[in-house]
């Protein structure tokens, strides 16, 4: 029995990772109605990004954050204005080819600046230290990433609900002609939420970095889970996200107990259940 | 006379092969009331994107207080002191009625609008700040609105068939509410179908008939009959 919790318990601080892919795609999807492929392979970048500045002044992942983030911000918003804001329109087509185009050129570019070795990011004591709690031992780093997503989706959803960014991002997500006509251009929104997906990007890069190792090629699958966990939660709500990330992460850890062959499979079960149970996602955004 | 704080020359306006204006040309001066009138397709609210930027011009064929606008963006021309009531009201749905008019008040150029001014202007909008903008009635709606665009304090304000769809009790109210609102100097355009709604608020008007002026005047000075051919087309 405590054996069975245990597992529930790590599939939980697990989904507080895929929450972090995820939010990213939400909050773009949500603004601007843009589903980006290459979400998973910025998360890579993202913790290349962080490999690099470790590396250069010796610091702490954590500290590596400090820059990876505005640089990820930075690259974010100039992707948007330079070149995924000529792709949006009625059609939907064009941002999806060009954002997995951006994919294939990111992976690349990984693969030639970084080689195919697979590469971690050393975070020292933090990555074994645990706590017991009940008779269950519970690891610091999966605590502390469950505890960054759920400060992170907090934190986004004050933002959209409370600051006048966020107003300006539910405006141009409402109707952006009229949004323009308000003095917002949309152009600059977009970049902005592009900018901030690409921050949250840059947390979940990082920590994803510390605890597993990665090479240029995963990106796609850190991809399929972020997705999987916005659509299980219900587009557009970033509490669902979490949700959904935490549904996720259960039903691979519960499949990798099973058999460790099974956890990838029994998160994409569980993603197919939801999926013909509630099209829609267990929390679909509601329309006030 | 003063120079004109809105002025069109030769404009026009296509979408795709179809071209929807075909050299207007109209001259506004500040403090003027403008009805601007036609038959459903005449190319009002064309009129209304033209000038405020949602759809691009050549440089020269809009000027607002003598600078070439008509290439700027509508966020741009917002700035400039230019604000539209769209039609259908078109609030945004997510935000709240406080949240649609402090979107308004994004542009917040120097004036005698704010939250406290519009809530004195619509009180039943005070009671409701909180509630989505979407559970409100039609003329609440559209309330919020004329609101939102008053927040930016603009010079030029422009109405786009602002009675469409309301009970003519409701359409009472809100063009009562006008004089309050343009008598501060504001300049104003008023599209309407409801021709004698138009009529009764403005100083001259302008008719428009497939994407061209049929008629234009002084508002006292047209009659029935002119007003009849210009916007059905038939003879007079």
């Amino acid at each position: 029995m405590i054996e069975w919790t245990g597992v529930i318990v790590q599939g939980v601080l697990l989904g507080g990772l895929y929450a972090l892919f995820a939010a990213g795609l939400s909050l773009i999807f949500g603004v601007m109605r843009l589903v980006n492929i290459a979400h998973g392979d910025l998360i890579i970048l993202a913790a290349y990004l962080g490999l690099s500045t470790t590396m250069m002044f010796g610091v702490h992942p954590f500290a590596a954050a400090l820059l990876v983030l505005p640089v990820m911000a930075v690259i974010g918003y100039v992707l948007q204005r330079g070149i995924l804001n000529q792709t949006l329109g009625p059609d939907i087509l064009p941002p999806l080819l060009v954002t997995f185009g951006l994919s294939v050129i990111i992976q690349n570019a990984l693969l030639e600046g970084y080689t195919a070795d697979p590469q971690k990011l050393s975070a020292g004591a933090i990555e074994t230290a645990s706590v017991s709690m009940g008779g269950l031992t519970i690891g610091i780093l999966p605590l502390l990433t469950f505890g960054i997503a759920v400060a992170v989706i907090a934190g986004l959803q004050w933002m959209f609900y409370s600051t006048a960014l966020g107003r300006g991002f539910r405006a141009v997500s409402d109707n952006q002609d009229i949004a323009q006509l308000m003095g917002l251009n949309k152009a600059h929104v977009f970049g902005l939420a592009m900018a901030l997906a690409l921050a949250v990007t840059g947390i979940a890069g990082i920590l994803l970095g510390i605890r597993t190792s990665f090479d240029p090629s995963i990106g796609g699958g850190r991809l399929i889970f972020g997705f999987e966990a916005v659509i299980i939660g219900g587009l557009g709500n970033l509490w669902g996200t979490l949700a959904g990330g935490v549904i996720l992460g259960v039903a691979q850890t519960i499949g990798a107990k099973i058999d460790p062959g099974w956890q990838v499979l029994t998160g994409h079960i569980a993603f197919l259940v939801v999926l013909a149970v509630r099209p829609n996602g267990l929390f679909p955004r509601v329309q006030h | 006379m003063s120079d004109p704080i809105l002025s069109l020359s030769k404009l026009d306006a296509h979408y795709g092969d179809f071209q929807a204006l075909y050299g207007v040309d109209m001259d506004i001066h500040a403090g003027e009331v403008i009805a601007i009138i036609g038959a459903n397709g005449a190319g009002k609210s064309t009129l209304m994107r033209s000038i405020s930027g949602l759809m691009p011009n050549a440089p020269e064929q809009v000027r607002l207080n003598g600078e070439p606008i008509g290439t700027l963006r509508a966020d741009e021309v917002a700035y400039r002191g230019l604000a539209l009531v769209p039609e259908g009201r078109q609030l945004f749905p997510s935000l709240s009625v406080e949240e649609n008019l402090m979107l308004g008040g994004k542009v917040a150029r120097p004036g005698p609008w704010s939250l406290t001014a519009v809530y004195d202007l619509f009180p039943v909008l005070k009671e409701r700040r909180k509630q989505a903008s979407t559970s409100l009635s039609g003329g609440q709606q559209q309330m919020v609105a004329i609101g939102r665009a008053l927040m930016a304090n603009p010079e030029v304000i422009l109405f786009d068939e602002i009675s469409l769809g309301l009970a003519p009790v409701i359409i009472k109210t809100i063009y009562d509410a006008l004089p309050g609102i343009i008598g501060g100097g504001m300049t104003a355009l008023v599209v309407e179908q409801d021709i004698s709604k138009a009529l009764e608020v403005s100083s001259r008007v302008f008719c428009l008939q497939e994407g061209r002026v049929s008629l234009s005047g002084k508002t006292g000075d047209v009659t029935r009959d002119q007003i009849t051919a210009a916007y059905f087309g038939v003879a007079a």
